[in-house]
């Protein structure tokens, strides 16, 4: 047996709901840690929980795009998960919208004001909107009632998303900063490896047409 | 020339050490005394300084990374003994000082000064330091000299953010003589009585309380008295967003984020905003810039 067929094996014992759990719980902790001024959370935690939140919900964005080219690439086969990868991503980013405008800005008319005059602010925002569409169709039912096709569609706004994510994350730092310019580049290799296969799969059907 | 500026504040404002090693276990076994402390006016109040876990472990000190706690991981790499510093350009005794030498004869004061970052947040810091007139009249500022540009010292095999170039280091910062010359501009050497920690600029590190904490550059290595408007690091980074004087302005929002507010480290998750003053609070300053447009002059 090769290695992916030992981890697709391990993994079909795990349901994909343990997505949702492991997130919860991850995100429960961290406000606790905060709430405690633990660790990382010492000193300032409101700016730190942000981040924190932010950061989780990008990663598992890129996660959400990761596993389609990880199954091509390695055989080890994620499908299951992506749906609940995918909310959980959009739970971890409200999460980082909650702190910002409650904990952070503190104020409705302020949010507002930061909405409209930042730029990484608005980027930001409108990334979490489309994420809105997403997650509210991303069940069965929706799926059935949408089309096969048209829902796949919709879905590419992930990309879009997970860009916008990106370029939000890009703005906000100070000076030339690494990990940024990481998510940057993992999430352009992966849509235009994606943007390939799509121009691939137009082009075979034209000439199957 | 030492005390030309006193605080409202006093010794006994100085929080104990015992206190300051962990404030909050103090104030968990003192919560009857909170109405007390509300008595005390609001003043008093916000200028309670921060804790020395708070000041030591919330930097920001890119030569040793960009996270808020990278400094206090990493700074421990700084060597800072021995420390020279190389005063240069219109001074009539130029040279490599050794930092005793420098600071001999002069008097290290108390100060304890509001610090309000770019970034919108700030702490209250009980400094030990001199004030830089007193070092700049010790060298002898020639006349025609309009600046004092200042420089951290690189030791790049010791500071992982100087081998990532987050930006372009050396840092440095400058200050217009007349800045440089006010009593509230002070190089400080301690916190708390206490030498200040390589992750607050050890052994010797500027301090201007009425401009964003970015302006008051660390372990610094060279001064220099010059005619011309030096460079400065974050002004080569962004000019757009950090201009020469940096004065802290709620009324000049940096193009990123509003300054109209900050919050005061320590407060914990629920801690809410207060109100950014102009000057950072200290209105003495506002004659230096007389007849100059600061929403322009930033």
């Amino acid at each position: 047996m090769t290695p992916s067929q030992s981890i697709n094996g391990a993994l079909r014992k795990v349901p994909a709901w343990t997505v949702y759990i492991v997130g919860a719980v991850y995100a429960v902790w961290q406000f606790w840690r905060a709430l405690n001024q633990i660790g990382p959370y010492l000193v300032e935690p409101i700016n730190v929980l942000e981040r924190a939140y932010g950061e989780v919900g990008l990663q598992l964005m890129v996660l959400g795009l990761l596993v389609t080219p990880l199954r091509k690439w390695t055989g080890v086969n994620l499908l299951k998960f992506r749906r609940a990868i995918g909310v959980t991503a959009f739970f971890f980013v409200l999460a980082h919208f909650l702190v910002f405008a409650i904990l952070d800005v503190q104020s409705l008319g302020r949010v507002w004001t930061e909405i409209v005059k930042r730029p990484y602010v608005t980027v930001g925002m409108v990334s979490f909107m489309m994420m809105i569409p997403l997650v509210v169709t991303s069940n069965n039912l929706s799926v059935r009632k949408i089309g096969t096709a048209a829902w796949r569609k919709l879905h590419k706004l992930t990309y879009l998303a997970a860009i916008l994510g990106v370029v939000h994350y890009l703005w906000l730092v100070k000076g030339f900063q690494i990990e940024p310019i990481v998510y940057a580049v993992v999430v352009a290799v992966l849509l235009l490896a994606r943007v390939r296969k799509w121009k691939q799969v137009a082009t075979d059907a034209r000439g199957a047409a | 020339m030492a005390y030309r500026w006193t605080n409202t504040l006093t010794q006994a404002d100085i929080t104990p050490k015992a206190a300051y090693l962990n404030r909050r276990q103090i104030l968990a076994g003192t919560v009857g005394l909170g109405a007390i402390g509300l008595a005390g006016g609001a003043q008093a109040q916000e200028l309670e300084p921060n804790t020395l876990e708070e000041i030591t472990s919330y930097n920001n000190f890119y030569e040793f990374g960009t996270g808020k706690e990278d400094p206090a991981r990493n700074a421990h790499q700084l060597v800072t003994s021995p420390w020279s510093i190389k005063v240069a350009g219109m001074v009539d005794n130029p040279g490599d000082y050794a930092l005793a030498d420098l600071l001999d004869g002069l008097t290290v004061e108390d100060r304890i000064y509001r610090f309000r970052c770019v970034e919108a947040w700030s702490m209250v810091i009980p400094w030990n330091g001199i004030e830089l007139a007193d070092i700049l009249n010790k060298v002898g500022v020639q006349s025609g000299a309009k600046y004092v540009a200042f420089e951290t010292v690189v030791q790049p095999d010791n500071m992982i953010g100087v081998q990532r170039r987050v930006l372009d280091f050396p840092y440095v910062e400058g200050l217009r003589l007349d800045e440089a010359m006010h009593p509230l501009t002070i190089m400080a050497t301690g916190i708390y009585g206490e030498p200040i920690s390589n992750q607050n600029g050890a052994p010797i590190r500027l301090v201007v309380p009425w401009k964003y904490g970015f302006k008051s550059i660390k372990s610094i290595v060279g001064i220099t008295l010059t005619d011309e408007e030096p460079p400065t690091s974050w002004n080569k980074a962004n000019a757009r967003e950090y201009g020469f004087y940096s004065n802290v302005n709620p009324n000049v929002d940096h193009p990123r984020w509003s300054q109209a507010s900050e919050r005061k480290i320590g407060g914990g998750l629920f801690a809410s905003r207060q109100e950014t003053l102009m000057f950072n609070g200290y209105p003495e300053v506002a004659s230096l810039y007389e007849g100059q447009d600061l929403s322009v002059d930033i």
